[in-house]
C-alpha cells in the first residue's frame, strides 16, 4: 500500500540538510537524516538538497536510487528484513522467507494491504553462525523457525 | 557479583536483552549485589545467549541461558560449562586481535587500558612515520577484508604522498554472508579499531578517518558513535592524540545497503556522496582517493590488529602464520554447522579441521557437501579438499580465495544449481552498472543456469565462457570472483547439475 504522506514545510527540511553541510561528502547523511525522520526521503526536499549542495536533480536522483535503503515513499508500520544470503540459506532460510512471503500474500519489497508490515530482503545481518536471522524494526532476531516467523508477524499485525 | 550478558548483536538476537532484564530483576528482588556487564561475546555463538559470573574467583560460563534458566543461576544451582577459558573452544585460539573481545565492558576506556589497550597507540606516539609503516610492514599483515594486499605497502605509498590532507578510511561495510568478525568486534572492542586508525594516521600523516559502516549493523553503529564519542573526550582522538601533539579525528558513517560498496573505490565514491560505482584503477586510492586525497582503505580487522602489533611488537605477530600469511586468522564459521562462531588461530590449520573438529560438523547431523569459503564471491569447497591449509596461497592454488575467513557450511540436501544460480542473481542484484561483463554478465548467467536446468545440453560450456569473460573482464571482485561459486558448483558438484538434464532426455 502507499500512502503518500503530507509533504513537510521546506523550512523543517532546510534546517534538517543545513545541519549537515559542514560534513565532508553530506550527501548520504542528509539523506539519512530525512528518512530518520519522515520514513522516506520526501519529494519537496530533492530541490532543496540539489540546491544545498550544488548538485543537479538528476545527479541527486542517481543516488537515492542507487541505494537499496532509501525510500520514496513510506514503508508500512513495521519492516521485516529476512536474510536471504548463503548462511541463511544453509539452515533453511530460503523455505522460511517462502512461507513469510507467502503468508503476508506479497513479494519482496511488498506491504500488506492492513499497511502493517513491508517485507524487505537484507543480504547478511553478519548472524552467519545463528541463522536463519531477520530484523524486525531494526531488531534482530536470530535461530528463527516458522513459528517464531509467524508470531512476529502477527505481533506486527500482519 | 559480577554478571556478564552479551550486549553483541548475535547474542541479543537469541533472547540476551531479556536473560540480561530478568537477572537484574531477580537479583533485586532477592537483594542480591549484582553487576551486570553487557559484554560482547567470546565468539562461541551456539552457546549464546552465554552468560558468565564471576564471584571473584575467575568467570564461569553458562549457555545458552533462557529466561527460565535465571533463578536456577542465581541459586548456583545451574549446571555450566565450566570457567570460560578453560573451555575448549577458548583455549585452543591464539587470540590477538580479539583478545579483549567478550572480556571486557566495551564502552569502558579503563578495561581497554587495564587490557593492554592503548599502550600501541602511546608507543607508536613516539615512532616517526617511517618507523611506524616499518613495524607494520615488519608484521607481515594482509589486508583481512579479502584481497590480502600487504597492509605496510598501502601505508608506505600513502605516507609518500604529498598533499594537504590525507585520510584513514575503515571499510566496515562487512556484507559477506558468513562473515560477522567486523561486527564481532566493533561491537565487543570499539577502541582497538579507533586506536589502530589513529595508529595509522600517525603513520602516514593522516589527520582524518572515516569508518564506512553498513546500515544493516544497527548495534554496531551505535557502539562505535558512543565509543568516538568517548576517545575523543579522552584525548585519544583530537588535536593532541595521546598526548603526541599529533592530530587524528574520526567520524562513523552509514552505508545504504549496497553490497558493492564494500569494495573500496566505490566506498570512497560513496563516502563522497555519490553513487557507488567502482572507480577504475590506478590511480590507487593510496594516491587518489577520498575527495582525490592519499586514503588508507584498510579492512576492520586489518586495522583492529595494528594494536596488537604495536603492543607486542611486529615480530610477536610474525611469528605465528605459515608461508606468507602471516599472523592470525580470525575464520568465522557459520551456516550449517554444529558449533558455529569466530575462532582466531594461526594461519595453517586445514579447512577440514576448521570444518569438522572445531566447528563439529553439521547442525543438521547430515554430512557436510560442501563449505563456501570467502563470503559470497568464495568457492564452494568440496570435502575432498578439506586438506587444504587456511592461507592465502593455500586456497587460490586450490581454486579458491579465503577472503574475510567465513566458511559457511552446507550439508548434503543443499542443491548447488541452486547455490550458482544465487550467486549470479545476487551479482545481478547488487552490481554497480559501470561495467558489461558484471552487469549484463551476471543477468546471462541466472538465464544460462535455468537453461542448465532445464536440460540445454550446450548450457554449460556457455557457462563456463560467460564465466571467463566475466573473470577476465571486470572491474571489480564483484563481477571477476562471481564466477569462483558458479564454476566451483559446477566442477565439483557435477550432478547437480545434471539430473535435471538427463531427466530431460
Amino acid at each position: 500500500m502507499t500512502r503518500m504522506p503530507v509533504a513537510p514545510p521546506d523550512a523543517d527540511l532546510r534546517a534538517l540538510i543545513d545541519a549537515h553541510l559542514h560534513l565532508e561528502g553530506p550527501l548520504l547523511p542528509i539523506l539519512h537524516a530525512l528518512q530518520e525522520a519522515y520514513g522516506h526521503v520526501p519529494e519537496a526536499a530533492r530541490p532543496l538538497i540539489a540546491e544545498a549542495l550544488n548538485i543537479s536533480r538528476a545527479e541527486l536522483h542517481g543516488v537515492i536510487s542507487f541505494y537499496h535503503d532509501f525510500r520514496e515513499v513510506p514503508a508500512g508500520r513495521h519492516v521485516v528484513k529476512i536474510c536471504r544470503a548463503e548462511a541463511c540459506q544453509a539452515v533453511g532460510g530460503t523455505s522460511l522467507a517462502d512461507a513469510a512471503l507467502d503468508r503476508l500474500g506479497v513479494g519482496w519489497h511488498g506491504t500488506t494491504a492492513n499497511g502493517a508490515v513491508t517485507i524487505e530482503p537484507v543480504y547478511c545481518l553478519g548472524l552467519c553462525a545463528c541463522g536463519p536471522a531477520a530484523m524486525v524494526d531494526g531488531q534482530v532476531v536470530g535461530r528463527l523457525d516458522a513459528a517464531r516467523l509467524d508470531a512476529l508477524l502477527t505481533e506486527a499485525g500482519a | 557479583m559480577r554478571i556478564y550478558v552479551p550486549g553483541d548483536s548475535a547474542a541479543r538476537s537469541v533472547g540476551a536483552d531479556k536473560v540480561a532484564v530478568a537477572i537484574a530483576v531477580e537479583a533485586a528482588a532477592r537483594g542480591m549485589d549484582v553487576q551486570i556487564v553487557r559484554n560482547g561475546t567470546r565468539g562461541m555463538i551456539w552457546l549464546e545467549p552465554l552468560v558468565e559470573i564471576d564471584r571473584g574467583q575467575g568467570r564461569e560460563a553458562f549457555g545458552p541461558v533462557a529466561v527460565e534458566d535465571v533463578s536456577a543461576l542465581l541459586d548456583g544451582t545451574l549446571v555450566g560449562l565450566g570457567p570460560t577459558d578453560d573451555l575448549d573452544w577458548m583455549k585452543r585460539q591464539t587470540r590477538l586481535t580479539f583478545a579483549r573481545c567478550g572480556v571486557i565492558d566495551p564502552l569502558s576506556l579503563a578495561d581497554y587500558e587495564a587490557h593492554g589497550g592503548l599502550s600501541g597507540l602511546r608507543r607508536a606516539a613516539g615512532m616517526t612515520g617511517v618507523e611506524i609503516v616499518e613495524e607494520v610492514t615488519a608484521s607481515g599483515l594482509r589486508g583481512r577484508g579479502g584481497a590480502g594486499f600487504p597492509t605496510g605497502i598501502k601505508w608506505k605509498t600513502v605516507l609518500g604522498a604529498e598533499a594537504p590532507q590525507k585520510y584513514i578510511v575503515c571499510n566496515a561495510d562487512e556484507g559477506d554472508s558468513g562473515t560477522f568478525a567486523d561486527r564481532m568486534i566493533m561491537e565487543g572492542d570499539p577502541f582497538t579499531l579507533i586506536e589502530g586508525m589513529a595508529i595509522a594516521g600517525l603513520g602516514v600523516g593522516a589527520t582524518r578517518g572515516y569508518v564506512y559502516l553498513r546500515s544493516e549493523y544497527p548495534d554496531a553503529i551505535e557502539v562505535m558513535n558512543a565509543a568516538v564519542r568517548i576517545a575523543r573526550d579522552a584525548g585519544v582522538l583530537g588535536a593532541d592524540v595521546v598526548g603526541s601533539g599529533r592530530a587524528f579525528d574520526m567520524e562513523i558513517r552509514v552505508g545504504a545497503g549496497a553490497y558493492v560498496c564494500g569494495e573500496e573505490t566505490s566506498l570512497l565514491n560513496s563516502l563522497e556522496g555519490k553513487r557507488g560505482v567502482v572507480r577504475a584503477k590506478p590511480p590507487l586510492p593510496a594516491l587518489e582517493g577520498l575527495f582525490g586525497r592519499p586514503t588508507v582503505v584498510n579492512n576492520v580487522i586489518s586495522l583492529a590488529t595494528v594494536p596488537v602489533i604495536f603492543e607486542k611488537g611486529a615480530q610477536h605477530y610474525a611469528d605465528f602464520g605459515l608461508g606468507r600469511s602471516r599472523g592470525t586468522a580470525t575464520l568465522q564459521i557459520a551456516g550449517n554447522v554444529a558449533r558455529g562462531g569466530l575462532f582466531e588461530t594461526a594461519f595453517g590449520i586445514s579447512l577440514g579441521e576448521v570444518v569438522n573438529d572445531i566447528g563439529g560438523g553439521t547442525a543438521s547431523g547430515r554430512p557436510v557437501k560442501a563449505v563456501q569459503v570467502g563470503g559470497p564471491l568464495g568457492a564452494y569447497m568440496p570435502v575432498s579438499k578439506f586438506d587444504t591449509p587456511m592461507g592465502y596461497e593455500e586456497f587460490d592454488q586450490n581454486g579458491g580465495l579465503i577472503g574475510h575467513a567465513g566458511l559457511v557450511v552446507f550439508d548434503d540436501s543443499a542443491d548447488m544449481l541452486k547455490m550458482a544460480r544465487f550467486a549470479m542473481e545476487f551479482c545481478a542484484v547488487e552490481s554497480c552498472g559501470k561495467c558489461t561483463p558484471c552487469r549484463i554478465g551476471a543477468v546471462r548467467g541466472v538465464e544460462t543456469i535455468d537453461r542448465i536446468a532445464q536440460g540445454d545440453a550446450g548450457a554449460a560450456a556457455l557457462l563456463t565462457d560467460l564465466c571467463e569473460t566475466m573473470k577476465d573482464g571486470s572491474l571489480c571482485a564483484l563481477g571477476g570472483f562471481t564466477p569462483f561459486p558458479v564454476m566451483s558448483a559446477l566442477t565439483h558438484f557435477p550432478d547437480d547439475f545434471a539430473t535435471a538434464k538427463e531427466a530431460a532426455e
